[in-house]
């Protein structure tokens, strides 16, 4: 499967059009969707004619950028301008956006050719796209698997060869953990580092949209093109954006890496921790230094995140009360019984626990014992990254704790299914940028995921890192073995 | 630790129509879910402030100007029931 590169090369020299390399991509979406069911939508007339576009470009002897031509999915929870986005909820069925997220705006306008809209966990919240009210997305791996989640149509499309790269949103691992489960690369940018314009909100204070590619090389491209302030998003941060293919280099010399102790250790999976301790060894072959670090507070994450998400969750999704858009229930006697009827049929289960908890946390009386603690625990999250970060220059760690999961293994029991965000949590808590990496696969010849966490704004680190561990292995050049 | 009472009154607060078989499978989940939470009362956060965003952005302000908005008629498009440029209710006064 080709990089942006190797497409880019093709373009400008002619061997192959951007048409062709879309239809190609249609094709390909075609022939697997049936297993796969990466997609919600399919947008083929609009990826032609932006293909089409690209052509023009090129017969005219104009420069085109790197992502022109290429094919991209994005993930269903980013408005897209007269295209559905439905979140994978029932309550936003028909829902047609009356307006363009700034990062679909923004790959619209480097020529990224978006083919479709991919599946996720209802409104995000899940770790294995299982809870969508449309689809089951396989693994393309294993299809008796799940692909992860939230974000898991984008990452099985992009390890199936559906597309080159895509779009996801990761508020507690929602792109690393899905990139760990199908063997390609994702990352969680800085908060704020990307705008959050358009994105469906879940939990706004952890919230991040990042990209999805099959080489480190493809998701640094990808960044540059959507990071950057924006003043739509009051949370984006005003910081100059360097070129981050830049960081990448084959060489750690030198290069402080810190593993997390507390990752490695109770309800780990051997295999999963084997891998990770080679990658490390790996590692230091590359001439990094390696140090464990503490972060005593990090196993407090989950707890903290199940609060404080939920929280905000039940306060954005207030406004799906069949007014203004998406469903509504018919014969509605009155108001209140159009909202309470209304939300309860277009919200799936997980949902609905979802806004359960957070209306019970933040309920009177209950405040300081749950929202507060936990906004005080997320502080001491915080230190122990401050205190690491002081020491090493990345940290290292398991992106989760075990390989894909068959499908419905874990739906019965919703703790069982938050813990699997364990390793990714405490870097949307304290808003720091991470990536995960392929760096092996198991007897059932499922991917390992590799989790690399950066210091605030340092993803330069994080890409120098993946980089040249990524180079030195050989993990990235397979390909899940998916037949039509 | 959440009986059933509590669990319809969250769902009232939360303006969603539970299932007698949603309310039973809420009340055993979220019970094990606050347990679950329980933990945290193992840190001492008495001296601790709390985080309320990531990273700090403060007073983003931008000049107050005048911009176009959302076309008015794709919005209303989207309702789900409109009387003209009005998103239409049921009534919202009940009882005599």
């Amino acid at each position: 499967m080709a990089s942006i590169r190797e497409l880019h090369h093709q373009l400008i020299h002619k061997q192959r059009s951007a048409v062709e390399i879309a239809q190609d991509a249609l094709n390909q979406i075609q022939a697997l969707e049936p297993k796969l069911h990466s997609f919600l939508h399919i947008t083929a007339d609009r990826a032609l004619a932006q293909a089409k576009q690209v052509d023009a470009q090129i017969a005219a002897g104009a420069e085109i950028g790197l992502l022109a031509g290429i094919p991209i999915a994005v993930k269903d929870n980013l408005c897209t301008r007269g295209i559905p986005t439905t979140c994978a909820s029932k309550i936003l069925q028909n829902f047609v956006p009356p307006y363009e997220s700034t990062v679909t705006q923004k790959i619209a306008e480097s020529g990224a050719v978006m083919v479709g809209k991919t599946n996720l966990d209802e409104f995000a919240m899940g770790g294995s796209t299982e809870t969508s009210a449309y689809q089951l997305t396989a693994n393309p791996w294993d299809t008796s698997r799940v692909p992860g989640g939230s974000s898991g149509g984008s990452a099985a499309a992009v390890a199936a060869g559906e597309c080159t790269i895509s779009l996801g949103s990761d508020t507690g691992g929602s792109i690393r953990q899905p990139a760990s489960f199908c063997g390609i690369v994702g990352l969680k940018p800085t908060y704020g580092l990307v705008s959050r314009y358009g994105l469906v909100a879940f939990a706004s204070s952890l919230d991040q949209i990042g990209p999805f590619g099959r080489s480190v090389e493809d998701t640094a491209i990808l960044l540059n093109a959507i990071a950057g302030h924006d003043s739509k998003d009051s949370t984006s941060l005003k910081v100059k954006i360097p070129d981050y293919t830049q960081f990448l280099t084959p060489t750690l010399k030198g290069k402080k890496v810190g593993v997390i102790r507390e990752t490695l250790g109770d309800g780990l999976d051997s295999e999963v921790e084997k891998a990770t301790r080679e990658a490390i060894d790996q590692l230091r072959a590359l001439g990094a230094e390696i140090q464990e670090i503490s972060c005593p507070r990090f196993r407090y994450g989950i707890a903290a995140y199940y609060i404080i998400a939920p929280s905000e969750a039940s306060a954005n999704l207030a406004r799906y009360d069949g007014v203004k858009y998406g469903a509504r229930i018919e014969d509605a006697e009155n108001l209140m019984d159009m909202y309470t009827r209304t939300r309860a049929e277009g919200f799936g289960a997980e949902v609905k626990r979802r806004i359960m908890i957070g209306t019970y946390v933040l309920s009177a009386g209950y405040y300081d014992a749950y929202y507060l603690k936990a906004q005080k625990v997320r502080t001491l999250i915080k230190q122990d990254f401050e205190q690491a970060f002081s020491q090493v220059d990345v940290l290292v760690s398991p992106t989760a704790p075990t390989t894909a999961f068959k499908m419905g293994e874990k739906t019965a029991d919703p703790l069982s299914m938050y813990l699997t965000d364990l390793m990714t949590i405490p870097a949307n808590l304290a808003g720091l940028p991470g990536m995960s990496v392929p760096c092996g696969f198991d007897s059932q010849g499922m991917p390992i995921g590799l989790q690399i966490l950066g210091n605030v704004l340092r993803e330069d680190q994080i890409f120098q890192v993946a980089y040249a561990y990524e180079q030195s292995t050989d993990w990235h050049g397979r390909s899940p073995i998916l037949k039509a | 630790m959440l009986d059933r009472q509590q669990v319809q009154k969250v769902a009232l607060l939360a303006r969603l129509q539970l299932t007698p078989a949603e309310e039973e499978k809420f009340t055993t989940q979220l019970s094990s879910i606050l347990d679950y939470f329980e933990q945290l009362s193992e840190l001492d956060v008495s001296d601790v402030q709390p985080t309320t965003r990531a990273i700090d952005v403060s007073n983003v302000v931008r000049a107050d100007q005048h911009k176009p908005s959302s076309e008015r008629e794709e919005i209303l498009e989207g309702a789900p029931d409109r009387e003209g440029e009005y998103f239409k209710v049921p009534k919202i006064v009940t009882g005599s």
